[in-house]
């Protein structure tokens, strides 16, 4: 088995897609657009209408459907505890009661509403990173954060910070996905005991990884430091960014459609009893 | 009593861009006793073949059996088998974990549930066969330098009383000393206690040396699989996979050249054709001129 293998958020995979060559300013701000309007959302009708948005996205990124979904894997726990959470402690209308616990009408909705947010959060999150390497996520967000470095905002160094953990996510899969397989090789049980059992097996997984982090993160700061690495003032770009028509129109193009889907959402409470 | 692979293959990330074809129908057979290289370089497959071996991968296409055991998901007979084939990964020093040495070599043995005593006995043994003295049994591991470390990892395979050892690049960033002592323990433990063993390289010169038996693999295909002596003569055509003969061959051809006896396995014509180079270059005056210059 390869254990880590379903972790697909972090990635970048290179394909020669639309989405792919889209400026990462244009990702970025349609990204954060999306995400607005995921939390705007009431209605299971436009949770079904993003999802279908998610498989259209995925088509023109070149993508496997699949490898998309892998992404929300990592949540998938939290996204369970925090729909249990509020299915059984939210008050409203009683339907069912399993001992001291009620779960409610209002509960239902609420655990399905908060559950889809935080899947689609991730998906879409995911295919930024899915869609833009690293070093085009970095100069994007140093491009729009740019305006505030007059008032002091280190825009470079947030930048780099953020291209050097995403950048670190495959490999430190890949070093824990090898120190899991390592101790296994030696009879660790990994996945065997309760709750307890699993995290005190996991400790001779976490401390070689934490030692490999720590000196990974010694090796990356000498090699930045050798080569004269001083931050962004007077860097110049091999390739410098370039925004183009179609980054307009595909950026005007996810505007709309969460303005359609939004009216779509105030309009359907006529009809259709909202999630929220 | 054997590791028996047979056309085994495996593709990691099927159905998406990402998808790579590992191995395609590999068949060899490891013996009890016996030494089998694998070579090859980066990204043939080398390492996925290993992991097989050991059952933290299970075969997608073909089979592996470890002494009549099956290597499947599900089987049940997992954990068998990884008691059976040791297996040591490349850079093994990072996967140390424990406050002493001693309990890092007894992790394995303790893991196979072993008694206390018999825990004891198998750490003194397996920290004698590579040279860590008792005195250090109570320091970290953390606290020794990078050859040291590996001998630690090592000897916490070996307290496991494997019947197959398996070793990828074990001999992977230590200096001469350190790898001419592994690889004479690695002999010493074939001959001594019949461990089959089966190593992972791209040193071509050390596979002709210690194995009984080269697996020489490209792009995930067996491209060779026969004797050291049966390997020399297929260089030529080895070189079209990226594998420079080994330097004492072309240290050979050049003593030759000068006119010094060099006794060798393998006629005039083969040796050049492995150099790549023509085979009445030895006998030309002016190129052992050129060499003696």
């Amino acid at each position: 088995m390869r254990f880590l293998n379903h972790m697909t958020f972090g990635q970048y995979i290179p394909t020669e897609s639309l989405i792919h060559r889209l400026d990462p300013r244009c990702k970025i701000l349609a990204t954060t657009l999306l995400l607005t309007g995921i939390f705007l959302a009431d209605h299971a009708v436009v949770y079904i209408l993003w999802g279908v948005a998610l498989i259209v996205l995925a088509g023109a990124s070149k993508l496997p459907i699949r490898m998309v979904l892998g992404s929300a894997r990592p949540v998938l726990i939290l996204v369970l505890f925090t729909g249990l959470l509020h299915l059984f402690f939210t008050d409203g209308t009683p339907l069912v009661s399993v001992g001291p616990l009620v779960i409610t009408r209002e509960g239902i909705r609420l655990a399905a509403a908060m559950s889809f947010r935080l899947v689609f959060l991730v998906l879409f999150a995911s295919f930024l990173t899915l869609t833009t390497s690293p070093m085009e996520l970095a100069d994007g967000i140093e491009s729009l954060f740019s305006p505030l470095v007059r008032f002091g905002f280190p825009a470079h160094e947030l930048a780099m910070m953020m291209t050097i953990s995403l950048r670190f996510i495959p490999t430190l899969l890949d070093e824990t996905d090898r120190i899991m397989k390592a101790q296994i090789a030696r009879g660790a049980m990994l996945d065997q005991g309760n709750f307890f059992r699993r995290l005190q097996s996991f400790l001779p997984v976490l401390i070689p990884l934490f030692v490999i982090v720590f000196q990974r993160a010694e090796d990356l700061a000498v090699a930045m430091e050798s080569r004269c690495y001083k931050g962004g003032s007077g860097r110049t770009r091999m390739n410098p960014l370039c925004w183009k028509n179609s980054d307009s129109f595909a950026l005007l193009g996810v505007a709309l459609g969460i303005v359609l889907a939004e009216c779509a959402d105030r309009n359907l409470s006529w009809f259709v009893t909202p999630l929220l | 009593m054997s590791i028996v692979v047979s056309a085994l293959g495996y593709t990691y990330h099927p159905g998406t861009p990402l998808e790579t074809v590992a191995l395609e129908d590999i068949s060899f057979q490891l013996e009890p006793g016996q030494w089998i290289s694998v070579v090859g370089h980066t990204g043939s497959g080398k390492s996925t073949l290993a992991q097989h071996l050991n059952g933290l991968l299970p075969p997608q296409r073909g089979s592996v059996e470890v002494d009549g055991i099956p290597c499947r998901k599900g089987e049940g007979r997992l954990r068998e088998i990884r008691r059976i084939v040791g297996l040591v990964f490349q850079y093994p020093e990072q996967q140390l974990f424990a406050e002493t040495v001693f309990d890092e070599i007894s992790y394995a043995p303790r893991n196979w549930s072993c008694p206390e005593q018999e825990v004891e006995r198998r750490v003194r043994t397996a920290a004698e066969r590579l040279g860590i003295p008792e005195a250090t049994f109570q320091r970290s591991p953390f606290h020794f330098s990078g050859g040291e470390k590996r001998k630690i990892a090592i000897a916490s395979v070996l307290a496991a009383s494997p019947r197959y050892l398996v070793l990828d690049e074990p001999t992977a960033g230590l200096d001469t000393t350190s790898r001419k002592e592994l690889l004479a323990l690695l002999k010493e433990l074939r001959s001594s206690e019949g461990l089959g063993i089966l190593l992972i390289t791209h040193d071509l010169e050390m596979a002709l040396e210690m194995s009984s038996r080269i697996l020489l693999l490209h792009e995930g295909r067996r491209f060779f699989w026969g004797t050291p002596d049966e390997l020399l003569p297929e260089l030529t055509e080895r070189n079209a996979v990226r594998l420079a003969p080994p330097d004492i061959l072309a240290l050979s051809s050049r003593l030759l050249s000068r006119g010094c006896s060099v006794p060798l396995t393998w006629d005039w014509e083969t040796l050049a054709n492995a150099l790549n180079r023509d085979p009445s270059f030895i006998l030309r005056k002016n190129e052992a001129d050129e060499c003696a210059s």
